[in-house]
């Protein structure tokens, strides 16, 4: 079954031939993370895929993943080009290394999955958090609803986490 | 069979056998007035008058679009063109090179003799080049839910994560990467075509406002509309053209870092797809970084003019911003890049006017404000302040960096024939 919804006022969309997105944002619908692992391999990917992109096997299970990790790299959006995101700036889109599965297959690889810095709740972040995550912050994911079969999982400090005690952040502000 | 006198042997890589004979572009403008339909037929005209052949000469065109362009047959018929080969292919900053790749294929593979190659666009007044207007209002569907749903869509917001990760990793800043403006809007100061001919400082480029950090709105190229086109054919017959040869030594073609779906699985995501490409462009054209004289590392951000000189060996891994802050890169300086301006400040064309400007370079005919003498020729004076001069001089060899994005590159040396 094909999934819509609508998300800041963005029209979403999965086509129901999509069984690989249909699954990933079923599980988030629940607000479980689950990513496939491949059945030859047993390495976990992102983001969804039809064949493993390491030893290219088609058989994978979806198998929940603790979904903590810190920040890899960033951006912070001033200049929205998006309608639904123009009242919401400045917003973070972080890049977030899973301590699953971190430095495999090979040193430099993580499972990477992007977010936006959200409140506990879902919600974009208010620009005085906006200012304390950098490189280095410890996340753990939070999803928000879009609507039945679709939430879109995102990324809140992790309050129980150890925290760097300054996360690096873009030098001139 | 081959006859017992007669020379079957290739050169290696075909090193030298094909070349660029003629180059053409339509003023760079934001409003054209027209459709890219009569932009890329203006740009294909200028560059087959440019090579002095005739519509007959030439039987092959490739073009690159995004779904926002016209179509091969359409330039053709408009010229009355008749082409016994065409392909218009999907991509954008790495297929110039790539195309030049495959047009030497194409005449190798005796399909067809001469191949023009064209990307016209209305990048400001139609299809957004930057993301904004209908682009940025579609529907989130399926693999783009990864990204589009977290407002990560344009260009600069999806390469700033590798663009920080480098600032973090080596330490590079914010006014080492804005030299990248600053020398090119010197170079575009003479250079009549450009669409901003003002010289910014560095200041000036770090105290503009954020689009998204790390790029303020000058780490940004220019959107516009234009045609841009090359002709590329065997060096025996370029020997006929009219202009001085200029012969291609060695091409990669979209040359990709793993999991071009999301290369930010895996790293470093500090090293761009030049890291692989070098491997090939190097050794095929049978030169190194340091015999170049000048190059043309794609600008479509500060920060790609230098990540790409650092993957591909100009200097050492994580030296970049020292590099492109050093005058080196400036009209002047050892290997001065993008010396029309590039994307930055002459206008953007996916990587096709730093080709142009590259061949004009190894004609040693850039079009700036010199005097023409009576020979027709101009009389470059190489100064190159401001309004002056921007030939390099002796150019003899260059090397374009093609970027699509930091997973996938394209690249190409010429040397002047």
């Amino acid at each position: 079954m094909s999934v819509q919804a609508t998300y800041l006022g963005m029209p979403l969309a999965i086509d129901d031939l999509d069984v690989e997105n249909l699954a990933y944002f079923k599980h988030c619908a629940a607000h479980d993370f689950h990513l496939q692992r491949c059945a030859k391999c047993n390495l976990l990917r992102y983001p969804p895929t039809t064949a493993c992109p390491w030893c290219m096997n088609p058989k994978s299970d979806w198998v929940p993943v603790e979904a903590r990790g810190a920040v890899h790299s960033y951006t912070e959006v001033h200049h929205a080009i998006q309608p639904a995101f123009k009242a919401h700036t400045p917003y973070l889109v972080l890049l977030v290394d899973l301590d699953t599965q971190k430095g495999k297959p090979s040193r430099e690889e993580a499972l990477r999955v992007m977010g936006n810095l959200t409140t506990p709740d879902g919600k974009l972040a208010p620009p005085d958090m906006v200012k304390k995550v950098g490189i280095g912050t410890r996340v753990r994911m939070v999803f928000a609803d879009a609507g039945p079969g679709l939430a879109i999982p995102h990324w809140t400090i992790d309050e129980g986490a150890q925290q760097p005690a300054r996360p690096w952040r873009y030098p001139r502000e | 069979m081959p006859m017992p006198d007669t020379d079957t042997s290739s050169p290696r890589h075909l090193r030298d056998k094909y070349a660029i004979v003629g180059v053409g572009e339509t003023t760079y403008t934001r409003g054209s007035g027209v459709t890219t339909r009569a932009l890329g037929t203006w740009a294909v005209r200028n560059a087959i008058e440019d090579a002095g052949l005739k519509a007959s000469d030439v039987d092959g065109m490739l073009s690159y679009q995004s779904g926002d362009s016209t179509f091969s047959t359409f330039i053709a018929g408009d010229l009355g063109l008749r082409l016994n080969f065409y392909m218009d292919v999907f991509g954008g900053g790495s297929s110039t090179e790539a195309l030049v790749g495959m047009a030497m294929g194409l005449i190798e593979a005796g399909m067809c003799r001469t191949v023009v190659i064209f990307r016209a666009m209305n990048g400001f007044s139609q299809v957004r080049i930057g993301g904004t207007g209908a682009r940025a209002a579609a529907p989130v569907m399926g693999d783009a839910l990864h990204g589009r749903a977290y407002g990560w869509q344009s260009a600069g917001q999806m390469f700033a994560p590798t663009f920080m990760r480098h600032m973090h990793d080596y330490g590079t800043t914010p006014e080492q990467v804005a030299h990248v403006k600053h020398f090119h809007s010197c170079h575009a100061s003479n250079n009549p075509k450009a669409f901003y001919k003002k010289r910014y400082s560095v200041d000036e480029v770090v105290s503009s406002r954020f689009i998204c950090k790390p790029l303020h709105l000058l780490d940004c190229c220019v959107e516009t509309d234009n045609g841009t086109a090359i002709v590329v054919t065997s060096a025996e017959r370029a020997r006929n053209c009219r202009q001085h040869p200029v012969l291609i030594r060695g091409v990669v073609g979209r040359c990709s870092k793993p999991r071009t779906d999301m290369h930010y699985q895996t790293g470093p995501i500090s090293t761009v797809a030049g890291h692989y490409a070098r491997e090939i462009l190097w050794p095929n054209s049978g030169v190194g970084p340091e015999d170049i004289d000048l190059t043309g590392s794609y600008d479509a951000f500060t920060f790609t003019t230098m990540l790409q000189l650092e993957d591909y060996g100009f200097c050492k891994k994580g030296e970049g911003g020292d590099y492109v802050s050093n005058g080196t890169i400036r009209l002047g300086g050892k290997r001065p890049n993008n010396t029309s301006g590039g994307h930055l400040c002459e206008g953007y064309t996916h990587g096709l006017n730093m080709v142009i400007e590259n061949v004009r370079q190894l004609r040693h005919d850039a079009d700036d404000s010199c005097p023409i003498g009576p020979d027709g020729k101009r009389r470059h004076t190489y100064d190159y302040r401001e309004g002056g001069c921007r030939q390099v001089r002796d150019a003899e060899l260059s090397a374009n960096l093609g970027w699509a994005n930091p997973g996938t590159g394209s690249a190409m040396v010429m040397r002047r024939g």
